[in-house]
């Protein structure tokens, strides 16, 4: 079990290599750099800002550059703002970020297996109809819809929840923000269970299980439950990415200081250290919930074993 | 049996529909049954004749489309609309049920001791330790092997005979009044299904229960039962003793049904037929990949086997699942890699890649098990049949194709003018002719075929099997035949290869091998299978 984990994360070297190869001559080829701004900084500025931060170099010793860096746990200066390291300004927005996301995500894993096991159980009644046009919807609607609605509806005509800000990460500001990112992944959550939910009960061990006069709650709980939550646990690594990268937008909509808005903001100013150090914070984070998804799986489903 | 037993279990005019989009189904027709205390009773019938759907509506378990009428009662409680609550204090504890599949039948996500510890303690409230107690009690009552160390099993890790022993053990776990038996061993190997048949009937005579045994088999209701059933089309057509049914049947269905066994024999070819396919110490291995850092392993699914095919021969090859004989199939039309030497009319075709193999293809054709999976479902049977002649005859017309296979499906006995339909709308043994008939359409020299006859009910395989043995008459064909059915095997090969683990374990003229086997393999193979009654009575000899 040990040895798999380590096996897994020694595994994730290369990926994150190659992530971190790709973004980083990807942001070198688009056009533009740091210090181009609106008007031209005098020419020997520039110089001097290029030399400092190594931009005279050539892109390849650049590229090594940041590499040697790296391995030595320093991810650099951010060129935009100029006072902070890019560890400092990550340090300041991962928890909110990791806050918002780890809700959302367990809002979503929450509302989509109630839902979706409700919707499986009246299945083709107007109980399950609603429930998956609930469900296309969440997913149809983009956030950047989503958010500026709620934040008008329940911050603005109602004002029962503040529109926008972190106000110092009080509940109150977190509740717009959660069920934007939350909401499309309870519908594919819940679309996942009822779908594999409907297979279980169909199943031949839960009719076995039927056949010995077990009661219901058994059954759906105990049976059909644990076997309907395989797929949506294999999912689970694409909702945390999804979450993360989804909180771009929401953190840049309500405005939340999260690490979504540095990547916004970096990426628009050519902020090469800062977006390349959000880059490998959110394949980290990916690689991290695959490796816990597929622990996870192994403990629900014995036929799947590491060792 | 005692005269004057209880009936426990009465089943009145009985029926079964389900609602389909095309309609409403009616599956069981009014059927009326009745068990009497520590009975055997046998349900026998094809597939579709609604055998296995009367006992789902008597227990409540149909799905969500059916609903039964007509009443069900066991020991003069209705079971027909008995609240959940209600019916669920009856089953698992006085009527417990086994099921065919042995694989799918567990819950794969828990211990087998969970799953046996479930109705014990639902209806015995017993405590966790109690029931673990009892389980392992059970466990030894079905003889399963380290019954301590099998509770904690799952059942992936458990064979096929194993799994059917623990739902055994499930179903007596409560001490049943009457055990319903839905084809339990048909998806076993035979003589694991002797073991089987062998088990119930020990615990049978042990605990008394009633024993009410759905099946399509003969073979295991003459051995088995006390009384049977006949069903067709959701209705009972004849019941009896068994005795009876099986020396003195008055209706046509019944006499066709025992006359559906297999039939014929097939003389050895002469010595001087020319080989066609020579295949010697061919091996196959699986590799299991390892991951990046971890170590992959090998497994020798065929070992050293040679057998030679000579022009008009039928070499039967016979093995219990797992035995290697299908892979073999595959390895000698270069399927799969494997190694040795195959030589095809003096060519070596061994370890030729796909294009090299495509010339000889049209002469090695082959058929498989499924006749469901094994043709694509949106493609006319018109297109299956003459998407070979694309490849092999490139030079023909489209009109040219439709004729030949219009003739191939006469040839197979099946209307040419169903060429424009698809497969979904054939039957199961229709379906197997025209993969038939995509073998034929290429006039080709070899068929490998794998288990065609398995799938499908004795009376449809018996059509199969004329037809087989007419087309290898009239275009002086050779065929490879696999199959678990050592009774289809005994029909058709002139020749049979007996396989185990990957090993030929015996091997000769057919009539050599089935009239004086060899090996103790082969004869246990082939007590199971013809001899069940005298397997099962030396079994209930030894108990007394």
């Amino acid at each position: 079990m040990f040895g798999y984990v380590l096996r897994r994360l020694l595994g994730a070297i290369p990926t994150l290599f190659l992530v971190i190869t790709a973004s980083f001559f990807l942001m070198r080829v688009a056009p533009g750099g740091p210090f181009d701004q609106e008007r031209a900084l005098e020419a020997k500025v520039l110089e001097n800002l290029n030399r400092v931060f190594h931009l005279d170099r050539p892109v390849w010793e650049q590229y090594l550059y940041y590499l040697g860096n790296l391995a030595r746990g320093d991810l650099g200066p951010s060129f935009i703002y100029r006072d902070f390291s890019v560890q400092q300004l990550l340090a300041n927005g991962l928890p909110v970020s990791i806050q918002l996301g780890g809700l959302a995500l367990v809002v979503a894993l929450l509302a989509g297996s109630v839902l979706g096991t409700i919707a499986a159980l009246r299945q083709n009644s107007w109980i399950d109809y609603s429930v998956t046009a609930v469900a296309t919807f969440g997913i149809t609607v983009p956030n950047f819809v989503v958010a500026p609605l709620l934040s008008l509806i329940f911050g603005v005509w109602l004002s029962m929840l503040p529109a926008g800000g972190w106000g110092g990460g009080s509940p109150q500001n977190m509740v717009l923000p959660v069920i934007t990112l939350a909401l499309p992944q309870v519908a594919i959550v819940a679309r996942l269970i009822r779908g594999s939910m409907i297979e279980a009960l169909r199943s031949d061990h839960v009719r076995t299980a039927r056949a010995y006069g077990l009661p219901t709650r058994m059954i759906v709980g105990v049976h059909a439950l644990r076997a309907a939550c395989l797929p949506a646990v294999s999912y689970l690594g694409p909702a945390a990415a999804a979450l993360l990268t989804g909180s771009v937008v929401v953190e840049t909509i309500f405005g939340l200081p999260g690490i979504g808005r540095y990547f916004v903001q970096g990426a628009l100013n050519r902020d090469y250290t800062l977006v390349m150090g959000t880059v490998i914070i959110i394949a980290v984070f990916v690689v991290v919930f695959n490796l816990i998804v597929d622990l996870l799986y192994a403990a629900l489903d014995p036929r799947v074993r590491y060792d | 049996m005692e005269k004057m037993a209880e009936t426990i279990f009465d089943i009145r005019d009985i029926r079964v529909t389900f609602d389909t989009p095309d309609g409403a189904v009616e599956a069981v027709r009014g059927v009326d049954m009745h068990v009497k205390a520590g009975e055997t009773v046998a349900v026998v019938g094809e597939s579709g004749s609604g055998k296995s759907q009367i006992m789902m509506a008597a227990m409540g378990l149909l799905a969500s489309n059916g609903r039964a009428e007509g009443s069900v009662t066991y020991r003069g409680q209705e079971l027909v609309g008995l609240p959940r609550e209600k019916l669920n204090r009856v089953r698992g504890a006085k009527i417990t049920m086994i099921f065919q599949e042995p694989m799918t039948s567990l819950d794969p996500l828990y211990t087998i001791e969970r799953q046996i510890s479930e109705p014990l303690r639902v209806h015995g409230g017993l405590s966790a330790s109690a029931a673990r107690r009892r389980a392992l009690e059970l466990l030894k009552l079905v003889h399963i092997p380290e019954p301590e160390r099998r509770l904690r099993s799952y059942p992936h890790e458990l064979s096929g005979g194993q799994r059917q022993r623990v739902m055994i053990a499930m179903a007596l776990a409560n001490g049943p009044d009457l055990l319903i038996a839905d084809e339990p061993t048909t998806a076993l190997d035979v003589t694991i299904q002797a073991e089987i048949l062998g088990l119930l009937a020990e615990l049978q005579h042990k605990l008394g229960m009633a024993i009410l045994f759905i099946t399509h088999d003969l073979t295991i209701v003459e051995a088995f039962a006390d009384r049977v059933y006949v069903m067709q089309h959701g209705k009972v057509v004849e019941e009896g003793a068994t005795e009876q049914i099986f020396s003195r049947p008055t209706k046509d269905y019944t006499k066709m049904l025992l006359a559906a066994e297999p039939e014929g024999h097939k003389p050895p070819v002469p010595k001087s037929a020319p080989i066609l396919l020579d295949a010697d110490k061919v091996s196959v291995t699986f590799f299991a990949r390892g991951g990046l850092f971890s170590p992959g392993f090998a497994l020798k699914a065929v070992q050293d086997v040679t057998l030679s095919l000579r022009a008009g021969q039928t070499v039967g090859i016979v093995g219990e699942s797992g035995s290697g004989k299908s892979t073999l199939g595959r390895a000698l039309l270069q399927l799969l890699p494997s190694e040795g030497r195959v030589v095809y009319q003096g060519v070596p075709i061994q370890g030729f890649d796909r294009a090299a193999m495509r010339p000889y293809r049209r002469n090695l054709q082959m058929v498989f098990q499924d006749p469901y999976g094994s043709l694509s479902p949106r493609m006319t049977v018109g297109e299956i049949i003459t998407e070979g002649l694309l490849v092999h005859e490139p030079g023909l017309s489209a009109g040219q194709r439709v004729e030949q296979a219009m003739e191939a499906l006469k040839e197979v006995g099946l209307d040419p003018a169903m060429r424009n339909r698809f497969p979904h709308e054939f039957s199961g043994g229709q379906r197997q002719r025209i993969a038939i008939a995509r073998a034929v359409v290429l006039k080709p020299t070899v068929i490998v075929l794998d288990e065609p006859t398995s799938a499908l009910d004795r009376s449809v395989q018996k059509q199969i099997i004329t037809l087989l043995r007419r087309i290898q008459r009239s275009h002086n064909l050779s065929f490879i035949f696999i199959s678990h059915d050592l009774a289809v095997v005994k029909a058709l090969a002139d020749y049979t290869i007996v396989m185990k683990s990957g090993r030929v374990v015996e091997e000769g003229l057919t009539d050599e091998v089935f009239e004086r086997p060899r090996s103790d393999y082969t004869r246990d193979l082939m007590e199971a299978a013809f001899n069940l009654r005298q397997v099962l009575s030396r079994q209930a000899e030894a108990r007394a």
